[in-house]
């Protein structure tokens, strides 16, 4: 049997039948350990999404027991495949119709450039459409670089500051790809 | 022995007469060449004549040859006897300045999506089709694809320069 570490509690004060720490490290380690994701598959890379999420690799052991197939509970959108143009309106408007804190992963090489498909049908990369916070890649990428991704947005997660998506920044983001 | 599509031509011919330009065999399938205004009329023909049967239509796409001046643009058939188990290719060609073609859909009901396909790609105009819309892709796409005027890369990447893909 491998060796089981135990996750390392935020900084705080502990006294005796207490523990006191900042609201931001409480509910960023919650964020963090429980991302849902929203799988957008559309070709091969989702076949190995299929993989990462089945026993073998077992993507519920990173929080992400439960794949949201709606966008409404969603709080990581994955976008495993080839994006046609005339699919692109439909990853806009599933993206829009996350709830925020939302992150978005790239997944193979279609999603993060367009990959081999260099052609006028093919959107060259999500990131033309909404922003995306980690790219992995692959053509298609092993189970293992998925969950390397995947605990990749758990970091940004886990440091985000509290009121990040509120800010300007984040607003200013948004508008640059045209949302409100 | 059975029949082949080859020994059908003289039966074709009399049938079409001048509106036959053209019959021969390539990769092993009989090709009848016809006239442009005259195509639907033709395959009419090769439906319900009772000696060629031809009442399944198997494909129909669209073809582009920019070199052949004056007849670039061209639609192809593909229609089979069940039968007898004979298929045979139909090809016209036309100018691309004037991309108008009789519809099939009278004749068979699946040219439609066909059809809507192929103007989609090349943007032949199907006169008389009940719906000529594009069926693949995106609404707003603005050109005809598969014409060879069109460049083979996406213009928006920008990830591939000259200096590492040598394009």
């Amino acid at each position: 049997m491998s060796e089981i570490n135990m996750g390392q509690a935020p900084e705080g004060i502990q006294g005796s039948g207490f523990f006191a720490t900042s609201f931001e490290k409480v509910i960023a380690l919650a964020r963090s350990n429980s991302l849902w994701p929203l799988p957008f598959a559309t070709s091969c890379c989702g076949i190995e999404f299929m993989a990462t999420m089945a026993s073998t690799y077992d993507i519920a052991r990173f929080g992400s027991e439960r794949p949201s197939f709606s966008p409404r509970q969603a709080d990581m959108l994955m976008v495993m495949g080839t994006i046609a143009k005339k699919m692109a309106p439909v990853v806009r408007q599933v993206y829009e119709q996350m709830a925020e804190p939302k992150w978005v992963m790239a997944v193979g090489a279609c999603a993060s450039s367009g990959g081999i498909f260099d052609t006028y049908s093919v959107l060259q990369g999500i990131d033309k459409i909404v922003p995306v916070d980690v790219y992995v890649p692959g053509c298609p990428p092993r189970p293992e670089q998925i969950i390397d991704g995947l605990m990749r947005v758990q970091h940004l997660a886990k440091n985000e500051p509290l009121k990040y998506r509120d800010s300007d920044e984040y607003k200013k983001l948004l508008s640059g790809y045209g949302f409100d | 022995m059975t029949q082949t599509a080859t020994e059908l031509v003289p039966h074709i011919q009399s049938l079409l007469g001048n509106d036959l330009l053209d019959a021969y065999l390539s990769y092993d399938m009989t090709t009848l060449v016809v006239k442009s205004n005259a195509v639907i009329n033709a395959l009419k023909t090769l439906k319900e004549d009772e000696k060629l049967d031809f009442h399944f239509m198997t494909d129909l796409c669209g073809v582009h040859y920019p070199t052949n001046k004056g007849l670039e643009l061209g639609v192809v058939y593909h229609l089979h006897n069940f039968k007898t188990n004979i298929r045979i290719r139909i090809e016209t060609f036309f100018s691309e300045l004037d991309p108008r073609l009789e519809t099939a859909t009278t004749l068979w009901p699946a040219a439609n999506w066909m059809e809507r396909e192929t103007y989609d790609f090349y943007g032949i105009i199907f006169e008389g089709h009940p719906d000529l819309r594009r069926i693949l892709n995106m609404d707003d796409l603005g050109m005809f694809p598969m014409l060879k005027y069109n460049p083979l890369e996406d213009q928006t990447r920008t990830d591939k320069n000259d200096k590492m893909f040598g394009r």
